[in-house]
């Protein structure tokens, strides 16, 4: 119960509080993806706050990490070309489709943008769709 | 104060994925088995998030701005696109087959899994690569004169 309703419900509840800070004080959608990407072709003046945000990611991330370290245990069963693959298409379909399950799938949802349920309900699919393949076909390792 | 802000919104949004599950890769293929045995667990965090957003995202537009900004940056586009449903769809099996999407991947940097380092590379290079054929085709727009300029 804990783990499986509370601890998601508490993080989701985080989430959508740091995205709307976002949006209170810098005007930003707080679109993992977008962010990231606009650090690697840096434009004057649109730096800096991305870097802040995407540092603040990752020390976050280790401050968790030095609470918590189980809750970055990794189980599943992946080559190192399965996860390439995973992360080209991620890069790549993230850039083509303006977003992740940050932007869409928490900011854009929550602000009723038809775009974003359409953009979520079709990773959500199609991310299912991989698993069950990966289950039935390559019997859970890939 | 800004660059504190922004900074802290960071560390709470990786907390709150840490939190969350979000950060175990077999947690997030969990909750996309919908035809296994099904972890519900991401779907609390979907409606924590999407919940607290959304009752907060009036509230915080109805003022005149933003507080350290000249305005709220809110895509106003609704046009349902090829480019949108395909790059959605690329962006699923990537996250189905890895169990990570951006946000938690980037948090997971510091736990020095191989996997996530490996992630993080190929999503960084498909992202550059994105940028690069885009960089190139507006070249190519803004200069007509070109024999093999297509127009769009």
């Amino acid at each position: 119960m804990l783990e499986t309703v509370f601890f998601p419900l508490l993080g989701g509840v985080l989430i959508g509080l740091s995205a709307i800070a976002m949006m209170a004080f810098l005007g930003r959608i707080a679109g993992i993806s977008g962010i990231v990407s606009g650090l690697l072709v840096p434009r004057a003046g649109d730096t800096a706050w991305r870097a802040l945000f995407v540092g603040g990611l990752v020390v976050g991330g280790l401050a968790m990490l030095l609470a918590r370290p189980e809750a970055f245990a990794i189980t599943v069963d992946r080559s190192v070309g399965a996860v390439a693959l995973a992360g080209l298409l991620v890069g790549v379909g993230t850039r083509l489709g303006s977003g992740c399950t940050s932007g869409h799938g928490v900011c854009g949802i929550g602000r009723f943008s038809r775009r974003s349920v359409v953009a979520t309900l079709t990773f959500m699919a199609t991310g299912a769709l991989t698993v069950l393949v990966v289950g039935q076909l390559f019997g859970g390792t890939v | 104060m800004p660059a504190f802000i922004v900074f802290l919104a960071g560390a709470l949004f990786a907390v709150g994925l840490a939190l969350a599950g979000m950060t175990q890769p077999q947690k997030v293929i969990g909750f996309l088995d919908f035809f296994g045995e099904w972890d519900p667990s991401l779907a609390f965090v979907m409606v924590g998030a999407i919940a607290t957003y959304g009752a907060l995202f009036p509230v915080v537009t109805r003022r005149k701005g933003p507080v350290f900004a000249s305005l709220f940056r809110i895509p106003e586009r609704r046009d349902i696109t090829p480019s949108l449903v395909g790059g959605a769809a690329l962006f699923g099996v990537g996250w189905g087959l890895a169990g990570f999407c951006p946000g938690p991947a980037l948090a997971s940097i510091t736990a020095g899994s191989g996997t996530v380092f490996v992630f993080l590379g190929a999503m960084l290079g498909g992202m550059g690569v994105y940028s690069l054929y885009g960089m190139f085709r507006d070249a190519r727009r803004a200069a007509p004169g070109t024999a093999d300029a297509t127009p769009t």
